[in-house]
């Protein structure tokens, strides 16, 4: 979608500046915020490039560079932590052959930390994009992940 | 169609679904359901029931709070009592239709027990299992019975009669039947709420707003996640209800992105109410209009503090101000503005739904009525519970929870997330209640109830806590961004087998100017779970500052590996899998550890054979002991 028709849902107000940036991050195939993404958001909320520049880098959600086709956030929590989730990421690394933060050459995969999904019933847990999979304790990685293509 | 007339028909459908005709099969399919493979199930189910040309609805409930049991399915059989099942895989689920829905035979396999008022002799009922029966499900009594996308189910279980009845009280009216039930802040303080509600109404201004916080981000809680994804419209009744209260026409609900389900059922519940005038212009012809929007957050846990909400939603970086003024009297764009948690919300939905003194018989003298935890950790029954407050942490963890997992020996119970603190097995009979808990060192907190066993290292925990905190100040005031990482920097070293006694005293010191210095409850709050643990777990603490000894066998640089010299049979698979070409040893002969070398991975642990399970791992550090 062009970016204008993203913008057009919402009202030129600084109240939805998180959703606007939140839709944008979304149309944008590579999903992240681009300068470019960034500049028409500045221009539509009538405010400067510096201060959406702070806001979308004050919060974790948002990516300033390009990421993969599907996010893979992993919950770091304590109580994730003490149902052994370290394991879980080094498994994942080791998998996909990538560090966290890091986006796999295919450009399918982006690695990430959650400091707490709210998953914490079936610890450890992840979520993939909008997917939830919980109980990693005890799962075949590469059979999960060859859903997503 | 009129308010009457659309419940009457709310009322019918529910009758027909649990006493109709027709067969229905109710599938737990909330995150919990679907992270357990519900989605699927579904899809079989639909499709077996195609197949065999039977008539039978499928329909989608949210979670019963027996989160270990997903996915949980209920069976209704006209004429036959209706049964629920846990672990329901999709081989079980065919099965269920041809013997219980074709053939009228009842599978016993994974039932839970009976749901409704036909009860078998010997079978429970599913609210008489252990698991069900110390709880009070007020708050939670349609999630996991009613069908969350279904505004039908909710008005046919007394929904929107809240709003009804407030709508015949003056606002005042309203605040005062809030009062009279006792209700505090479910978010974590624990304010009684109509005071809050007074400041609000007293303030004279054009424009107030009413903020319903969804930002649940402390570890180890789902409360508020769950509740919307099961019973959405509870939260929006109440909204209705506090906004009319206080004098609101715009509400905002601000949830965390990484709730997607609860905000597809939020949109959805929003979108029905207005199609009904349950929300927009003159809602049930009162006069009063009120209209909810959803703002999502995009992942920054200090945002659930109040000031900070204000700041996200008014397009800024979330970060705190200082208070006063509270947002009660200036708050979103410098209006008077009421933030309350989604529990507290859906409390007063369900306060206006009974008679007065309703609420108040639940709970204690001074904390009322109910509240739900999410009970997780090292527990058998993990899930979402709601119990009368002044219940025992006995009760909440070995009836409710079955006991901790493998029957492992418990050591602490941690409430209140990264603002509260662990307490002691030894302190097992507390009462869970605002006051008995602060005197305890830690908080009612949203509603994070962490169960921790023998296994788990009190001086690691605190240290996870304070990185939780250290990453998620937002860096605005000096004792908080600085403290936390000055905090976080001793805990490593003690971890690390660097610590010294002083340091006990300095975190101490710390934690003191941290709470008292910080502007926001992040930091005021961010030292409670390492004090509290220093508090009850002291000697854990000289155990890895001055034996260089992590008791529990968590903390990596003290603690080591070792081959048992009588089980080893020199299998070589040690061998083979240590990443670092610490074992030596050829196949046939006792194997031994490079200490030097070793990196404590636990791989060789990991790997050796359970018939021989001839790796141990030991608290100390072997090259210092021989």
């Amino acid at each position: 979608m062009e970016r204008s028709e993203v913008l057009k849902q919402f009202k030129p107000d600084h109240e939805n500046m998180l959703n606007i940036l939140h839709a944008l991050q979304n149309n944008n195939s590579q999903n992240y915020l681009s300068e470019e993404d960034l500049k028409i958001a500045a221009s539509y909320l009538n405010t400067t490039y510096s201060h959406i520049y702070g806001v979308a880098t004050y919060y974790t959600m948002f990516s300033l560079k390009p990421r993969g086709k599907y996010i893979i956030r992993v919950c770091n929590s304590p109580v994730c932590n003490m149902e052994n989730s370290t394991k879980v990421i080094e498994e994942i690394k080791k998998n996909l052959s990538i560090e966290v933060g890091e986006t796999t050459d295919d450009m399918r995969f982006t690695l990430e930390l959650s400091e707490c999904l709210g998953k914490c019933e079936e610890a450890p847990g992840m979520m993939i994009n909008e997917d939830v999979v919980g109980n990693l304790d005890n799962v075949d990685f590469k059979s999960i992940f060859d859903n997503y293509n | 169609m009129d308010f009457i007339s659309l419940k009457k028909e709310a009322i019918a459908e529910w009758n027909d679904l649990v006493n109709g005709s027709v067969p229905a099969i109710l599938v737990g399919n909330a995150t919990c359901g679907r992270s357990a493979g519900a989605s699927s199930l579904i899809e079989k189910l639909s499709s077996k029931i195609s197949s065999k040309n039977i008539e039978c609805k499928v329909i989608e409930v949210g979670c019963i709070g027996m989160c270990y049991l997903e996915p949980i399915v209920s069976i209704y059989n006209p004429g036959n009592p209706h049964f629920v099942y846990g672990k329901v895989s999709e081989n079980d689920a065919e099965k269920l239709i041809d013997a219980y829905l074709i053939n009228n035979e009842i599978v016993n396999e994974n039932i839970i027990g009976t749901l409704g008022d036909t009860k078998l002799d010997n079978l429970n009922g599913i609210w008489e299992t252990s698991v069900l029966k110390p709880q009070e499900r007020l708050v939670l009594k349609n999630c996991g019975i009613i069908d969350p996308t279904n505004l039908n189910h909710y008005l046919a279980k007394k929904g929107y009669s809240g709003l009804q009845e407030a709508f015949q009280l003056s606002s005042q009216e309203v605040i005062e039947r809030i009062k009279e039930s006792g209700l505090r802040g479910r978010g974590g303080a624990g304010f009684p709420t109509w005071k809050k509600w007074q400041f609000c109404k007293d303030q004279q201004n054009d424009a107030k707003y009413l903020i319903c916080n969804a930002d649940e981000g402390d570890p180890g809680a789902f409360m508020n996640r769950s509740l919307i994804e099961g019973d959405p419209h509870s939260l929006i009744e109440g909204m209705i209800i506090a906004a009319y209260a206080i004098g609101a026409n715009t509400g905002y609900i601000y949830c965390r992105a990484e709730y997607p389900l609860a905000l597809e059922r939020l949109r959805q519940a929003i979108s029905q109410a207005e199609q009904n005038n349950l929300l927009g212009e003159n809602i049930l012809s009162s006069g009063f209009d009120f209209k909810i929007e959803i703002k999502e957050g995009a992942g920054a846990f200090v945002c659930g503090e109040e000031t900070a909400l204000i700041a996200s939603i008014e397009g800024k970086r979330g970060m705190p101000r200082p208070r006063p003024p509270f947002p009660a009297v200036s708050g979103l764009w410098g209006k008077p503005t009421i933030i309350n948690n989604v529990e507290t919300l859906a409390s007063v939905a369900r306060i206006l739904q009974n008679e007065p003194g309703w609420f108040s018989k639940f709970g204690t003298e001074k904390s009322k009525g109910t509240k739900t935890f999410a009970l997780v950790g090292k527990v058998k029954n993990t899930g979402l519970i709601e119990v009368p407050l002044g219940i025992s942490l006995k009760e909440i963890i070995y009836e409710i929870g079955g006991g901790v997992s493998a029957d492992k020996k418990l050591k602490a119970i941690q409430t209140g997330g990264p603002s509260g603190g662990c307490v002691p097995a030894s302190m097992i009979d507390l009462k869970v209640d605002y006051e008995s808990l602060t005197e305890a060192g830690t908080i009612m907190g949203s509603g994070g109830l962490v169960v921790m066993d023998e296994e788990n290292c009190m001086v690691d925990v605190a240290k996870y806590f304070i990185d939780f905190a250290h990453k998620e100040s937002c860096g605005e005031c000096t004792p908080c961004r600085l403290g936390t990482k000055q905090m976080l920097d001793i805990l490593e070293d003690i971890v690390s087998g660097k610590g010294t006694m002083e340091d006990l005293d300095l975190l101490e010191d710390l934690g003191k100017g941290i709470k008292n210095g910080s502007l926001c409850g992040l930091g005021q709050t961010a030292p409670n779970p390492l004090l509290t643990t220093i508090q009850y777990f002291k000697d854990e603490y000289i155990e890895h500052i001055q034996n260089k000894r992590c008791p529990s066998k968590v903390c990596k640089d003290l603690i080591y590996y070792d081959i048992l010299p009588d089980k080893c049979t020199g299998c070589h698979i040690c061998f083979k899998v240590c990443p670092v070409s610490a074992i030596s040893g050829y196949p046939k002969k006792l194997h031994k550890i490079d200490q030097s070398l070793c990196i404590k991975c636990g791989m060789c642990m990991d790997k050796c054979p359970d018939k021989f399970s001839a790796i141990e791992v030991y608290p100390g550090n072997k090259i210092a002991e021989d």
